[in-house]
C-alpha cells in the first residue's frame, strides 16, 4: 500500500458517511483481526472517488454512497443456466446463503463451508487466505471496496479444493428485495494438483459488492464462467484476487449483459514458473444506463509464465464500455508471455468505449502484446450478407456474434460456451426490430 | 426477367457519373455475357442492381419479373431471386459458411413465406452440392471465406448460387483466379442451375469461360454505357482484336 497521503476532504467525508453507519460483524479473534487490518486499510486509502487514477472512467459514487440505490428485481422467465449440466448449486437469496434452496454441500474432493460459519472457528485455513491476496492486489493499486468489502462481508463460501472436483460448483444468486445491499466473500483454495469449475450466475442484490480470493497451488487449475444477466439496474463492483503457483493454470470467462454499472476487477499475480492465466469478457450493452467495466491487473513475478485477457464489448444507443488492463512484469519474470486486447463494436455514433491499456516491463526476455480497437461493424461483411438474403438486422447480429466469438473462444468447456452463446442469441432476439 | 433502362448511377459521396444509361434485358432461360475495358461500369452495374449502399440512381429503372428493383432493400432483392456472385468475395471471421448459408436459405424462404430448411435436410442438400464443387467438409466448417484461396472463393460463391436456386444470377469475373480443372467444375455448377425460368449475367473478360457457359447474347460494355451487342462471336472477336476496333467504330 502506498505511504498515507493527504486525502481529499470529500473522499474523507464520503468515506466517514459510509463507515459511520457499520459496524465490524463479530467472529473469532482471527477473523475480527483481519475485519480490522481492512477496515483500517479503508481508512487510509478512502473510498474511490471520480479523480481516482483508475476510476475516471467510471463514477463510483453510487458504489461509494451509504445508501445503496434500489434496483428493480427481474424476472426474466428464463429456464435456469446450465440446467442441463451435472453440478452442485448452492443459492444465495439477496446475499444470504439459503440451505434449503441449495445441494447438499459434500463433495468429493472439497470441502465447501459457508463464511459465516468459518468466521467463528477459532482454527481454520481461512486465517491465512482471508483478506491476504485482496491485501497483496492493494499493492500494485488501491482497491478500498475490496478492503471495505473483507472488513464487512458477512456470507459467502469458504472451499477448499483437495483434488480434481468430480462436478462444477454453481452459485446461483437470486435478487428478490429492490433495495438489497450486499457484501459477500468467497474464499477458494486450491491445493496441489487440485481441479475446480466454479460457475456464477444470476443477479445478486441492488448493489453488490462481491469479493472472491483464489490461492491456486502448484499444477492446480481453476476454472470459472460467470452471467452478470438480465436485472437492468444492478451496481456492482466484484473483485477477483487470484496467485498461481508452479505450473497452474486460472481461467476466467464473464458474460456481462446489462446492468447500469458493473464493474469487474481482477488481480492476478503469477508467483510460480510455468503458470498460465487467462482473463476473458464478452458484453454486450444496450442504451445510456448502460456502463460497463473491466478493470485488470496483472503481475508477472515469476519466469515462462503466460498470461491472455481477451475482453470484447458491444455497445449500442448510448452505451458505455470501460477497459483498464496492465501487465506488470517484474525484473525476474523472464520469458513472460503477455497478450492482452480490448476490443469494442459500437453499433453507433453515441456509444463510447474507454481504454486504458498498460505495459510495465522491467524483465529484458518477454514477448507482450497488447491492442485495443474500437470499430463499427464491417460494411462489407453487412452487405455480402443481407445480398444473400439475410436481413440487415440478423446480419447484424451474426456479426456481433462473429466479434464476441474470440472472447467466447477462451471458454474451455463446450457445453458451457454453448450455453453462453444461447443467452447472447436470446439477448439479441429479444432487441430485435 | 431482368430489365434495365436507361440506367444511370453516380457515386454518392462524390460527383462522378459511372453508368451512363445502360439497356440491357436478360429473358428467362438466357445467358448474357458482358464484357469490357476495365473500369468501364461492370461490377458497378453489379453492385447497384444487388442494392449495395454508395451509389446514386439519377435515371432510369431496373426490375426483376415486373417488380422495381431500386426500391428494394439488399435482402428483398435476394429474396425475389437476385443473385449476385462477387467479383472480390467478402471475408467474414467468426461466422460459419454454413451458419452463413443456412440463415441465408431460411430467410429467403420466411421472407418468400416458405417453410424453413431443416438442419437435416439442410445438411444433405449442401453435401451433396460442395461434393460437386469439390469443397470439402472443413471448408463448410471454416469462417466464410477466411483463408480460402481465390479459387476456393469463387467456388464457394457457385456454392452459394446453388442453395439459394435464385432467378437471376449475375456473375462477377467468377473466371478470375480459376485454374483450369476449376473453371470446369466453376462452369459446370453454372450450366446444371441453367433452366428455362433462370436468367445469367455473365461479367468477364475472357473468352474461355464463354467456351464453357455459352451465352445467347454478348454485350460490350465502355464508359458506363452497353456500346454494342451481338451473339457469342463479339466475344471472340474481342478475344482476338481486343477492344479498339470495336471502340473506334462506335466513337
Ligand atoms: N466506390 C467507388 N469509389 C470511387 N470510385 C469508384 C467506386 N466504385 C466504382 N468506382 C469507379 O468507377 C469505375 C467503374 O468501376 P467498376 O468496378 O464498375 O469497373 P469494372 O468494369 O468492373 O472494372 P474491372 O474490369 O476492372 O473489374 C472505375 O473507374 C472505378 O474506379
Ligand atoms: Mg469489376
Amino acid at each position: 500500500m502506498a505511504a498515507p497521503k493527504k486525502m481529499l476532504q470529500i473522499k474523507q467525508d464520503t468515506t466517514q458517511a459510509r463507515l459511520s453507519s457499520m459496524t465490524l460483524p463479530d467472529g473469532a479473534t482471527w477473523a475480527q483481526d483481519a475485519r480490522k487490518a481492512a477496515l483500517a486499510r479503508v481508512e487510509i486509502m478512502g473510498l474511490p472517488h471520480g479523480r481516482d487514477e483508475y476510476w475516471k472512467f467510471t463514477k463510483p459514487d453510487t458504489l461509494v454512497q451509504a445508501a445503496a440505490p434500489k434496483a428493480a428485481t427481474f424476472d426474466g422467465g428464463e429456464a435456469p443456466l446450465w440446467d442441463h449440466i451435472d453440478r452442485l448449486k448452492i443459492v444465495f437469496v439477496d446475499g444470504v446463503f439459503d440451505a434449503d434452496a441449495s445441494d447438499d454441500l459434500s463433495l468429493e474432493g472439497v470441502t465447501i463451508e459457508r463464511l459465516s460459519d468459518v468466521m467463528q472457528k477459532d482454527i481454520h485455513w481461512a486465517k491465512e487466505q482471508y483478506g491476504v491476496l485482496e491485501q497483496r492486489g492493494q499493492e500494485v493499486v488501491e482497491r478500498p471496496l475490496a478492503a471495505l468489502n473483507t472488513a464487512f462481508a458477512t456470507d459467502g463460501i469458504v472451499v477448499h479444493a483437495t483434488g480434481k472436483v468430480s462436478k462444477p460448483i454453481n452459485i446461483m444468486y437470486l435478487h428478490k428485495s429492490d433495495s438489497s445491499d450486499v457484501m459477500l466473500h468467497h474464499c477458494i483454495k486450491l491445493d496441489e494438483g487440485a481441479d475446480l469449475t466454479l460457475l456464477e450466475t444470476g443477479p445478486a442484490a441492488a448493489r453488490l459488492n462481491k469479493s472472491m480470493e483464489v490461492e491456486i497451488a502448484d499444477h492446480a487449475g481453476f476454472h470459472h464462467v460467470r452471467v452478470q444477466g438480465r436485472d437492468h439496474e444492478r451496481r456492482a463492483v466484484t473483485g477477483i484476487f487470484t496467485r498461481l503457483g508452479t505450473e497452474s493454470t486460472f481461467k476466467s470467462f464473464t458474460l456481462t449483459m446489462n446492468g447500469v454499472l458493473t464493474r469487474n476487477e481482477c488481480v492476478i499475480e503469477l508467483t510460480g514458473d510455468d503458470a498460465k492465466a487467462t482473463v476473458a469478457g464478452a458484453c454486450v450493452g444496450d442504451g445510456a444506463d448502460f456502463h460497463h467495466d473491466d478493470t485488470v491487473f496483472i503481475t508477472h513475478d515469476a519466469v515462462n509464465c503466460e498470461s491472455r485477457q481477451v475482453f470484447k464489448k458491444v455497445l449500442r444507443n448510448g452505451a458505455t464500455g470501460v477497459f483498464q488492463g496492465k501487465i506488470l512484469v517484474k525484473a525476474d519474470a523472464q520469458k513472460t508471455d503477455g497478450y492482452q486486447i480490448s476490443q469494442s463494436l459500437l453499433l453507433d455514433g453515441d456509444s463510447q468505449f474507454l481504454a486504458k491499456p498498460e505495459l510495465e516491463i522491467y524483465a529484458d526476455d518477454v514477448i507482450c502484446s497488447h491492442g485495443s480497437t474500437t470499430g463499427a461493424i464491417d460494411e462489407e461483411a453487412l452487405f455480402y450478407l443481407r445480398s444473400r438474403g439475410v436481413p440487415e438486422a440478423e446480419a447484424t447480429d451474426l456479426l456481433v456474434l462473429a466479434f464476441l466469438a474470440e472472447a467466447l473462444e477462451e471458454i474451455e468447456d463446450e457445453a458451457l460456451a454453448e450455453a453462453m452463446l444461447d443467452r447472447l442469441e436470446g439477448w439479441l432476439a429479444r432487441r430485435a426490430s | 426477367m431482368l430489365e434495365i433502362k436507361n440506367l444511370h448511377v453516380k457515386l454518392e459521396e462524390e460527383d462522378k457519373q459511372i453508368l451512363k444509361g445502360v439497356n440491357l434485358t436478360v429473358e428467362p432461360g438466357k445467358v448474357h455475357a458482358i464484357m469490357g475495358p476495365n473500369g468501364s461500369g461492370k461490377s458497378t452495374l453489379s453492385y447497384v442492381l444487388s442494392g449495395k449502399e454508395g451509389y446514386e440512381v439519377t435515371e432510369g429503372s431496373a426490375s426483376l419479373g415486373g417488380e422495381e428493383l431500386l426500391d428494394m432493400e439488399a435482402e428483398e432483392r435476394a429474396a425475389a431471386g437476385l443473385f449476385l456472385a462477387f467479383q472480390y468475395p467478402v471475408e467474414i471471421p467468426g461466422v460459419g459458411n454454413m451458419t452463413f448459408l443456412r440463415t441465408a436459405v431460411n430467410a429467403q424462404r420466411k421472407a418468400r413465406g416458405e417453410d424453413e430448411m431443416s438442419a437435416g435436410e439442410f445438411l444433405k442438400v449442401i453435401r451433396a452440392k460442395a461434393k460437386t464443387l469439390k469443397i470439402d467438409a472443413d471448408m463448410l466448417k471454416r469462417p466464410v471465406n477466411v483463408g480460402f484461396s481465390g479459387g476456393e472463393k469463387k467456388r464457394n460463391e457457385i456454392l452459394q448460387m446453388a442453395m439459394l436456386e435464385p432467378k437471376m444470377c449475375i456473375l462477377d469475373e467468377t473466371d478470375s483466379g480459376l485454374d483450369v480443372d476449376a473453371m470446369k467444375l466453376v462452369s459446370e455448377g453454372v450450366n446444371a442451375l441453367r433452366d428455362e425460368g433462370r436468367g445469367f449475367l455473365v461479367i468477364t473478360h475472357y473468352q474461355r469461360l464463354l467456351d464453357h457457359i455459352k451465352p445467347d447474347v454478348v454485350h460490350i460494355m465502355a464508359d458506363g454505357r452497353i456500346i454494342k451487342t451481338g451473339g457469342p462471336e463479339l466475344a471472340l472477336e474481342v478475344e482476338n482484336n481486343g477492344y479498339a476496333d470495336i471502340l473506334a467504330e462506335v466513337a
